[in-house]
């Protein structure tokens, strides 16, 4: 029995429907779609003034929330949004998650994103209703809307009241507001609010403690049976030439393998194993047999990986033009002394500790769909492609047990709902941690040269060439947007050179990026926490630190003196004040870590100052690492880590405070725990053992500043994970001079590089 | 078929020989709250009490466990859900994703039986088998200081 070939996409091609992720576009596709949706007879007492929120006659709101929940408490944090220009106690506020429903348009939720997309549109949400409710208090108390104010549901004036709930009981009549007027809508000044910013608990957290949580694992449907995928010796590329399952065959409940081809070639060499329970398909698992072919990336290592970097970096002719400021090329021709280093990193896993699932139910030919998805517009779009149209579709969303951005990608999806169909029953397709592993679309392993032209004592001329495997490339061809250099042939892809276009202002600066094709082979690349922003700015601030040494001058100087906020680098829009707030929480953090100040031996303090991601949600953060090395072994001692981040308005100072420590510790993790072997075209790591992240016993100490300003919001899902691992590496180099340019950075590192 | 006691109530299980306490309560019992993670006893996120002892519960064969033997599970640690330790994993709001906190609770939960004032190096000793992914670990260990007194 396989499912081989047995369905098609039926013409479409992924890249018809994976909509750009830049995020004016996405913004423009959400607009105020929900205007028309005002409802206005009461339903058991509930009204539904927009699709954003029901209000009931005990006054409580249910908040809608499009955003996959995954430990960024983002429902509380939209809930907070709405409900302050509503004008409701928070006490009661609730929050329902939305699977999928075309009317709130892009459901994707990543890159820290989801507050900077919709902070905007949740407050004129809440504000509209708002609006609605009062027209309809003066409607029923008489009187004009300018008679009545309205504080935590309570609306008065003319001498009367009225309440949200009771409005919600006697129902109110239809008032749309047109877009005009949904724009024309004034928002609550910072000094006006009392909702946003402040830190109420998280609405998600009670039940987590209480383990009531309900993650898609945990999904039961009756008649469900088990299906585990086991996974080819390779990564990528191998195909399954025959499978004996005459050992399995006896065990009781073992029912069938399939073997498995994804009509999206996202994932290969799968067989798929069915039991009455997932013990038995783990079981049954290891008695099969399988013969594969194991295809063309069989040989790569990790090495041969970064060989191919370096080919193509040394070559330079294959680059794409991402940023070309000034000219390069006769700056770095008149400098005084070039600087030049190399840096590369490894192809990360997500590791969530939720390994991959999806259950699905056909009932009466709709698919019922229990998941926890990061992107349900792809989703979708995907089963539209096999030929399931939307009205055929729900998906039931969960809680995730970590995304990180692996289910980003909803491969394990899919296949669930074609296993489904095959087997004519309800399926449960969970995933061993060693399967989970090595169908990851792991962090792109880079290559990263710098170059720095100096003239008169300052960095003149800046040349960044970066190779990767792209993560567009794979996922989505036709967001890849056309490079600098006008030959339309020459792509860029963003989300793999994103971080590398810094804020320090320097007059000729240029950025190419390569695509490595032996990477992109054997390593399909996703998106992981941070994303590129991870690996260049290790890059980038441990290349600073290095001008700075050659220059004889203090790198937090040299990093000041850069910060200006000239030109391109005052910013605009979210990012207005540009290089000015970096240059502020770079300020704060020498303040509070005591750079500069003497330290006992063999310690020393690096810096590390980074937007974090695209320059349009640059998250202002600043780390100062506390080290201490043995010279003798090489071993070294985070002592402690020093943050401060800024991403502009902050919705929940605890809850952004929570997001900058657990990425910190991510920063932490991949500089200096998390090492991905690939050798033999596979990812040498089966599980927890060989692939380790930070435990509890890495902890260092922890001084971490959130700083809210004025500004439009960005995001807090990511940014201290980029600025760690370079601060480590500066501190590494103050204390005992030792420069360590890949991650993670080992003892045996440091002492190689120590005696270089 | 065998007899154990989870949560204080009589529960009869008939799998195969050989299976994971884990799917045991997961899937035969059909309680979630334990978690799978990695199945190889690595991460902890499958943490449960058995006979007062917390153990990796993917690694628990039913064949070992006596008939009678008394689990443990993160519904079963205090009636109401007012564990110290489940009120003081809410004050310092310590979950984020919060699919291996309640078997950190559990694993707090038996540090705190053997040793009521536990040192911070203690804390980590006892707690460093337990992965937390989100890395909430700083919360964790303040929660458990808090629940501690």
């Amino acid at each position: 029995m396989n499912i081989q070939n047995s369905k098609k996409p039926n013409g479409l091609t992924r890249r018809a429907f994976l909509v750009r992720s830049s995020a004016s576009t996405v913004v423009l596709s959400m607009g105020f779609g929900f205007v028309p949706e005002l409802a206005n007879a009461a339903t058991d007492g509930v009204i539904s003034p927009n699709m954003y929120f029901d209000l009931d006659s005990d006054g409580k709101v249910k908040v809608y929330v499009t955003k996959a929940e995954m430990g960024q408490h983002i429902g509380t944090a939209l809930a907070q949004i709405l409900a302050e220009e509503l004008e409701v106690a928070w006490e009661d506020v609730s929050v329902e998650y939305v699977g999928y429903d075309p009317r709130y348009g892009f459901h994707f939720t990543a890159g820290s994103y989801s507050v900077n997309w919709t902070f905007d549109l949740m407050s004129r949400a809440g504000a509209a209703g708002r609006i609605a409710l009062i027209e309809a208090a003066a409607e029923k108390l008489g009187g004009s809307t300018a008679d009545y104010s309205v504080s935590k549901g309570l609306i008065t004036g003319n001498g009367q009241s009225i309440t949200y709930g009771e409005l919600a009981a006697m129902g109110i009549e239809p008032r749309a507001l047109d877009e005009d007027e949904m724009g024309a809508i004034t928002l609550k000044s910072p000094d006006q609010r009392t909702i946003v910013g402040t830190s109420v608990q998280a609405l998600d957290i009670p039940a987590k403690t209480r383990g009531e949580a309900k993650y898609a694992i945990d999904a039961m449907v009756d008649g469900m049976v088990y299906a585990m995928p086991v996974t080819a010796p390779v990564r990528a590329g191998a195909t399954v030439k025959s499978v004996d399952d005459s050992a399995a065959k006896d065990m009781p409940g073992y029912i069938k393998h399939l073997i498995f081809s994804d009509p999206f070639g996202l994932q290969t060499g799968l067989v798929v194993v069915v039991a009455d329970s997932y013990w038995t398909a783990n079981q049954a698992a290891q008695k099969l047999v399988i013969d594969y072919d194991l295809g063309p990336n069989a040989n790569v290592s990790l090495a041969d990986i970064h060989a191919e970097g370096d080919r193509l970096l040394a070559d330079r002719s294959a680059g794409s033009l991402f940023v070309n400021d000034g000219d390069v090329d006769t700056a770095m021709a008149a400098a005084d002394q070039v600087i030049e280093a190399e840096f590369t990193t490894g192809p990360n896993l997500h590791m969530q500790l939720e390994p991959l699932n999806a259950t699905v139910e056909i009932i009466d030919g709709v698919h019922h769909i229990h998941t926890g998805c990061q992107f349900q517009t792809a989703l979708v779009g995907m089963l539209g492609a096999l030929g399931i149209t939307e009205d055929k579709i729900v998906i039931h969303q969960y809680l995730l047990g970590g995304g990180f951005g692996r289910r980003a990608d909803p491969d394990e999806v899919f296949m669930a709902v074609l296993l489904a169909q095959e087997l004519g029953t309800p399926v449960k397709f969970l995933y061993s941690r060693e399967a989970d592993l090595h169908t990851d679309f792991s962090r792109p392993a880079v290559n990263i040269k710098l170059m720095a032209g100096i003239k008169d004592g300052s960095i003149d001329a800046w040349d960044h060439l970066s190779a990767s495997a792209w993560y567009f490339m794979r996922a989505a061809p036709a967001n890849l947007t056309p490079d600098l250099s006008g030959d339309p042939e020459n792509l860029i892809d963003v989300p793999t050179i994103s971080g590398a276009e810094h804020w320090y202002t320097i007059p000729n600066q240029r950025i190419l990026q390569f695509n490595n094709a032996v990477a992109q082979a054997a390593t399909p690349p996703g998106v992981l926490r941070s994303v590129s922003a991870g690996c260049q700015c290790f890059a980038i601030e441990s290349f600073i630190d290095e001008i700075a040494a050659v220059l004889d001058e203090d790198p937090a100087d040299l990093r000041r003196r850069m910060l200006d906020g000239a030109g391109k680098n005052a910013g605009e829009g979210p990012s207005a004040g540009g290089a000015l707030r970096l240059a502020d929480s770079l300020n704060s953090v020498i303040e509070r870590s005591g750079y500069g100040s003497e330290q006992p031996e063999n310690t020393a303090i690096g810096l590390a100052s980074v937007p974090s991601q695209e320059r349009i949600n640059a998250a202002w953060t600043a780390c100062a690492a506390n080290v201490t090395v043995d010279k003798a072994t090489g071993e070294f001692k985070v002592n402690k880590l020093t943050i401060t981040t800024e991403p502009g308005t902050i919705i929940n100072p605890d809850g952004v405070k929570a997001q900058a420590m657990g990425s910190a510790m991510w920063g932490l993790s991949l500089a200096i725990k998390e090492d991905p072997k690939f050798e033999n075209g596979n990812h040498v790591a089966n599980n927890f053992d060989v692939y380790t992240p930070a435990r509890m016993s890495d902890l260092p100490e922890l001084d971490i500043e959130v700083v809210s300003t004025d500004n439009y919001p960005t995001g807090m899902g990511e940014p201290a994970t980029t600025v760690v691992a370079p601060a480590i590496a500066n501190a590494i180099f103050a204390a005992c001079g030792a420069r360590v340019r890949s991650l993670p950075i080992t003892a045996a590192k440091v002492l190689a590089a120590m005696n270089a | 078929m065998k007899t154990l006691n989870v949560n204080g109530e009589s529960r009869q299980v008939d799998v195969a020989d050989g299976t994971p306490l884990l799917w045991v309560i997961r899937e035969n019992l059909a309680m979630t709250g334990t978690k799978f993670g990695c199945g190889e006893g690595l991460c902890g996120a499958c943490t449960v009490h058995v006979n007062g002892v917390a153990v990796r519960s993917c690694q628990t064969s039913i064949d070992a466990l006596e008939d009678g033997a008394k689990i443990t599970t993160i519904e079963g640690l205090h009636p109401t859900n007012e564990h110290p330790l489940q009120l003081a994993w809410i004050e310092e709001q310590v979950p984020q994703c919060g699919y291996c906190q309640s078997r950190q609770i559990m694993q707090a939960a038996e540090l705190l039986e053997i040793n009521p004032s536990p040192t911070r190096a203690e804390i980590v000793e006892h707690m460093s088998g337990n992965l937390c992914r989100c890395m909430t670990y700083d919360r964790i260990v303040r929660a458990i200081e808090k629940a501690a007194g």
